[in-house]
């Protein structure tokens, strides 16, 4: 009598079979699936290996380190020439800033790296304390800090003084009367006001500091600075215009926000900036200096404003009509709708919008160029019209697209951070 | 239309206020420092040097006014201006002077509202090739590509010189002379035209220098100086003789090294100009040592030149035309008198 088998337990799984797994599977399924893919890989890879090797070599094995003269570096290698970078490093980094400033802009980049990491990162304690710190005391120390006091002269006369400490006490007042009366308007008008003078009178004692003279400020912290002060300038003054812009109920708002932003937009950055250069001075009362630096910024902000406010209003527009109805019946007045309904919404979904438009404008400022500003592409030009640097244009321009590169590449990285980050409740 | 004729009206009214500003040497003085429009960086004529301090030959023009009017060739303050924002710059009162390597044309001078104050360089288009070609003239280009910088005037005085001489030419247009250079470095064009000074300063770099040359024509005359708003006149001569003290100083043999000396030089001219004897300094408004301390400052024009431009440079360029009237050049001054 045969005994029948009977198998009393599962046979253990096998491992996948070694063509599907590891490192072969992996290339089997990513690189090698079908002929064509495989044909494809195959150009990919020869691609590479015709271009990564000379860039390596390049950047690094035929590259002179040091040196004081083109000379010495076509003598050293035929690579690239990072002495002339070494040498000069502080040209690329403040332009004209004075060696001894050199702390200043530093300790701003610091403070606002340590007050936005809070801000950025969810684990961090301290949020509470940085945000309102980074929109309301930071751009008045940052502005002591880089620029020094800036000579009012009504702060020299009794009179002067006796007129602001006016102008603040009824601005006080009158947001205060505004919050009491829940009138949202007015208090608005007068809190905002009233910080101002305060940021006034903070800006002419500038912390004590030397002033620094603004065509000093040149390469990563003028681009830098053109960058944060159109970002900080763009998105509150975006948002604003995008609001007005359907606001339907106030049609002069309405009229003034469309053509400001269609006007703005249908002119090239480079034309704005040409305007701000020119123009601005001849309209300015004489004797009222309006320096280049200056003249840039308002340019620069008043472009990217105009961009950032289609960015926000494509996700106000993404917004069902049914959030509006339903803050309206919870009996929300419109800057509370605002602020507690819609513009989460809208403004999470026009993250890679947001971040692109700085993005752009971060790269943007490099056409200040033109108008004789020394940003970090001039100072790159700069560097070799230099007659110890003749000739070295591959060198100083490959440094300045890996700044522009991390700044850009983290700014992007980020964003997407961001999104994932806030995606609750549209994940499919 | 009423309204924008009104706004040009204003425009213009704004500009002609703060041109009419006159005594540009009280301002100067009493805010301490010449403020100098030079290019944003032109090797040998104006750039930053690794510490961030501005040299070269129309930068150490610059210089020589600062030490004329304080005696410091260090008070000046320069603003890079573009080929577009210069006029304007100088126009606005936002410079003082302009010593940015521009060409001295009618329309500059008169039009625009400016004033030439001489020529510290006399410029002229010229070609390189390669040697290889055995070319030894300009006209024996016929039908040469040729690598020109867009939207500059060599693109117009190479069409014409073309055109008068019947021949033809391919053009390969680009954007800055970096990229000129390279373009013609890997032989994308046969021709490189540009200004001579230019062309000298781009052959250094060149991956074989020796293996090219500049053909001796030179189609084109740019005479380069620095120039000054119309309205101030006093302002402008200061600036004239200011590079008249740098060409006589070469003539009458002062350098910066021997002008202490040359004080008790026997040569009334001399003495005039160092402040010895007589008292040119205050027809300008200016100290009697007005000439001394540009000498001290920055040296004669001879000095001035191989400094920054001259043959043991890496721009390396011969004084040519540039040289003194008396050493086969055209280089020449007004007597101080």
């Amino acid at each position: 009598m045969s005994k029948a088998f009977v198998r009393t337990e599962f046979h253990p799984d096998l491992p996948p079979p070694a063509s599907e797994r590891g490192v072969v599977g992996w290339l089997r399924h990513n690189l090698f699936s079908t002929w064509y893919n495989s044909l494809a890989t195959l150009v990919i890879f020869y691609l590479a290996y015709l271009a990564i090797p000379p860039i390596i070599d390049w950047t690094l094995i035929s590259a002179v380190w040091e040196a004081n003269d083109y000379k010495e570096c076509k003598a050293a290698g035929s690579g690239a020439c990072w002495g002339m970078i070494d040498k000069r490093f502080n040209l690329f980094m403040y332009g004209f800033y004075k060696a001894e400033h050199f702390w200043r802009p530093n300790l701003t980049l610091i403070i606002f790296i340590v007050a936005m990491l809070p801000v950025l990162f969810d684990k961090l304690p301290g949020k509470n304390i940085c945000a309102p710190f980074l929109i309301l005391g930071y751009p008045a120390v940052a502005l002591a800090l880089i620029r020094g006091p800036i000579e009012m002269s009504s702060f020299q006369s009794p009179i002067g003084i006796a007129v602001w400490v006016a102008l603040f006490a009824g601005s006080v007042f009158m947001g205060h009367r505004g919050a009491k009366t829940a009138n949202a308007v007015m208090s608005g008008i007068g809190y905002t006001a009233a910080y101002f003078i305060l940021f006034i009178v903070f800006a002419s004692w500038g912390l004590g500091l030397e002033p620094t003279e603004t065509d000093t400020y040149g390469g990563l912290l003028l681009t830098l600075i053109l960058a944060g002060v159109g970002i900080a300038v763009a998105l509150p003054l975006g948002i604003l215009l995008a609001l007005g812009r359907r606001a339907s109920s106030m049609p002069i708002i309405q009229m003034l926000c469309i053509g400001f932003i269609e006007i703005i937009r249908s002119v090239p950055l480079i034309s704005v900036l040409f305007m701000a250069q020119f123009m601005l001075p001849l309209f300015m009362p004489e004797g009222m200096k309006f320096d280049n630096v200056m003249r840039a910024l308002v340019g620069f902000s008043l472009f990217a404003a105009a961009y950032m406010a289609e960015v926000v209003r494509g996700g106000l527009q993404a917004i069902p009509k049914g959030q509006f109805e339903a803050a309206d019946s919870l009996g929300l007045n419109f800057y509370l709708n605002m602020r507690l309904i819609v513009l989460p919404q809208a403004l999470k979904i026009v993250i890679p919008g947001i971040v692109s438009t700085f993005i752009g404008l971060f790269k943007d400022t490099s056409l200040v160029s033109i108008i004789g500003l020394a940003d970090l592409l001039l100072v790159a030009k700069q560097s070799y019209t230099d007659a110890n640097w003749l000739g070295l244009e591959h060198t100083a321009y490959v440094y300045i697209a890996v700044i522009y590169f991390c700044i850009c590449f983290s700014m992007s990285r980020y964003s997407m951070y961001l999104e994932r980050k806030l995606h609750t409740g549209h994940k499919r | 239309m009423k309204a924008l004729k009104l706004l040009a009206a204003t425009a213009a009214l704004a500009v002609v206020s703060t041109a009419a500003s006159a005594a540009t040497l009280d301002d100067v003085k009493k805010k301490g420092f010449i403020q100098c429009g030079v290019t944003t960086g032109l090797v040998g004529f104006a750039s930053p040097d690794d510490k961030g301090v501005w040299k070269g030959f129309d930068v150490d023009f610059c210089r020589a006014m600062s030490a004329a009017i304080f005696g410091d060739p260090m008070k000046v303050k320069f603003t890079p201006t573009t080929g577009k924002t210069r006029f304007t710059a100088l126009a606005s009162g936002e410079i003082d002077v302009l010593a940015r390597n521009t060409t001295w044309t009618m329309s500059r001078d008169t039009d625009l509202g400016f004033e030439f104050i001489g020529v510290n360089y006399y410029d002229g288009q010229g070609f390189m090739i390669r040697k290889s070609l055995g070319v030894k003239s300009a006209t024996e280009l016929n039908g040469a590509s040729v690598c020109i910088q867009t939207g500059t005037t060599t693109e117009l005085n190479l069409a014409d010189y073309f055109r008068t001489n019947k021949m033809s030419f391919t053009p390969v247009v680009v954007e800055d002379a970096a990229e000129a250079r390279q373009n013609y470095d890997k032989g994308a064009c046969d021709v490189y035209t540009t200004d001579r000074s230019g062309l000298a300063a781009q052959r250094s770099v060149l991956s074989e220098p020796d293996a090219h040359m500049v053909l001796p024509e030179i189609i084109s005359k740019e005479p380069l100086g620095p120039l000054v708003r119309h309205g101030d006149n006093a302002w402008g001569d200061l600036a004239r003789w200011t590079l008249n003290v740098l060409i006589s100083a070469e003539e009458l043999g002062v350098t910066m090294g021997n002008a202490d000396s040359m004080k008790t030089a026997n040569n009334p001219e001399i003495k005039r100009m160092l402040g010895t004897e007589g008292d040119l300094g205050a027809m300008l408004g200016l100290g009697k040592d007005w000439g001394y301390n540009i000498l001290k400052a920055v040296g004669n024009y001879s000095e001035v030149y191989e400094r920054n431009i001259g043959t043991k440079t890496a721009v390396n360029l011969a004084r040519g035309v540039n040289a003194l009237w008396n050493q086969g050049g055209i280089l020449y001054s007004a007597p101080l008198r």
